[in-house]
């Protein structure tokens, strides 16, 4: 399993792994939003913990097809569904460097962005806590949305028309979070149920992915 | 004689064929007869005046919207267990009924809400939800489309309808915690002895008769053609196997 999550990491990390693109297109995304409602600083206060979350959830849909796409080609996903170990604990790991090559990275870039929106100086901590518990339940839906699609030869914009409306739920705890602490308000209750969705993606659904597999590889 | 026969596509179609007419008739009496005394016999309301009378239409159809997603996840259920193909492929019958509903849902509601509320459209939770379970179907139907082996996009889909459902329904809680809203609370329960009153209660119960009875007609004879279709499918692949 170790072996195949730092073949994963290298794979993603060396050169044509679209590793930095997560990374650029997050630093577009919120660059953006700026030239499109005005450089006036209150407003971008007010919008920017929407505005990071949202970058954030597109920046780890831009590599979500990547996950499987590669290994189904090549017959490696052949290998591994057949390999000692059980499907379930290959698609966790998969999920696990998805989540180190995009989710990690996002979350300690997005206090850069943070101070370009100019975020609320509260509001830098709870950023950072929101998307480190957040983004893992982002690679595990979206890995099982990546496993459904993986036979699919344009699986790329189906996959996101699945993907988006599951994300909803993470979206508007992750985004109330780092909103009530800007504020100074109590954040433990968003907090809580969004470690509730990444605890409960992360334990159930390595199986339904791992199904949609099985039945893409039958 | 168990109700499992019924999932021999022959023991289907027999059955189907004989009940069709009397479901259509039915659907389109209940629901002629309630819009009818819905909209033309029933007073208009104090505050509101004519426009509540769109609730014939806007509540009977938000309800079925919610009710076929439940009945895809039946038939999804049943399929993945029992692997019964008319189960499946009355899940994929279901969809596009669904998200009509859905869509007319929302529609009415925007009618509705323009005079009443003042607005088109509010991030309320209810309405948030409804905008979900739209793309939620549009997902759905468009992973059937997607895949060319038949089994397999019944499979696929199936778990996409049961992971669906359960972030279909966190959304509608984290939505509540998200916003409050403008529209109502459930005016219908069985339990509460404040409903709508009774002058527009019998008319609307009428038309969400129709509602379902309509539905149930609509899958019938959409699943039908599924059936249909797939024996196409078959018989196509063995000519192309006979000449190959």
């Amino acid at each position: 399993m170790i072996a195949l999550l730092t073949r994963d990491l290298r794979l993603a990390v060396r050169a044509g792994g679209g590793f930095g693109l997560a990374l650029a297109f997050f630093l577009i995304v919120t660059a953006l939003v700026p030239f499109g409602v005005g450089p006036d600083t209150s407003i971008l206060t007010r919008i920017a913990p929407g505005i990071l979350w949202v970058g954030a959830l597109l920046a780890c849909l831009l590599s979500l097809d990547r996950i499987f796409a590669l290994d189904f080609e090549d017959g490696s996903l052949d290998l591994l569904a057949t390999a000692p170990i059980p499907l379930e604990a290959v698609v966790g790991i998969k999920a696990l460097a998805h989540w180190l090559t995009t989710g990690l990275p996002l979350t300690l870039a997005a206090p850069v962005l943070g101070v370009l929106l100019n975020l609320d100086p509260q509001g830098f901590v709870w950023l950072v806590v929101s998307l480190a518990i957040g983004t893992p339940a982002l690679s595990m839906i979206g890995t099982f949305g990546a496993a459904l699609t993986v036979g699919l030869k344009r699986g790329g914009l189906l996959l996101s028309l699945l993907v988006l409306p599951l994300y909803v739920p993470t979206l508007i705890f992750g985004a109330e979070v780092v909103r009530r602490g800007s504020d100074a308000l109590a954040t433990a209750t968003p907090l809580a149920l969004m470690a509730g969705i990444t605890a409960g993606s992360v334990a159930l659904l390595p199986f339904a992915a791992a199904a949609a597999l099985r039945v893409n590889l039958r | 004689m168990s109700f499992w026969e019924y999932a021999n596509p022959r023991k289907f179609m027999a059955l189907t064929d004989r009940a069709m007419p009397w479901l259509f008739t039915l659907a389109g009496v209940s629901l002629v007869v309630g819009l009818v005394w819905g909209f033309f016999f029933t007073p208009n309301d104090f505050r509101q005046g004519s426009t509540v009378k769109i609730i014939y239409l806007h509540v009977p159809s938000a309800m079925m919207a919610i009710n076929v997603w439940v009945m895809m996840l039946v038939t999804s259920l049943v399929w993945i267990v029992r692997r019964h193909h008319v189960s499946a492929l009355a899940a994929k019958a279901a969809a596009p009924i669904g998200v009509t509903f859905t869509l007319i849902a929302l529609a009415t509601g925007a009618i509705w809400g323009q005079p009443m509320w003042g607005t088109w459209w509010a991030w309320d939770p209810r309405l948030t939800s409804f905008l979900i379970l739209f793309l939620f179907y549009l997902g759905y139907m468009a992973l059937w489309s997607a895949i060319e082996d038949p089994d397999t996009a019944a499979d696929l889909t199936s778990v996409l309808c049961l992971v669906g459902t359960v972030f279909a329904v966190l959304s509608r809680y984290a939505l509540i915690f998200w916003n409050q809203g403008l529209h109502q609370g459930a005016s219908l329960s069985l339990d509460k002895e404040e409903n709508v009153a009774d002058v527009f209660y019998h008319p609307l119960l009428l038309s969400i008769a129709g509602f379902v009875l309509l539905f149930i007609a609509l899958v019938f004879y959409r699943t039908r053609t599924e059936i249909r279709a797939r024996r196409l499918y078959a018989i196509g692949l063995k000519e192309r196997m006979a000449n190959a």
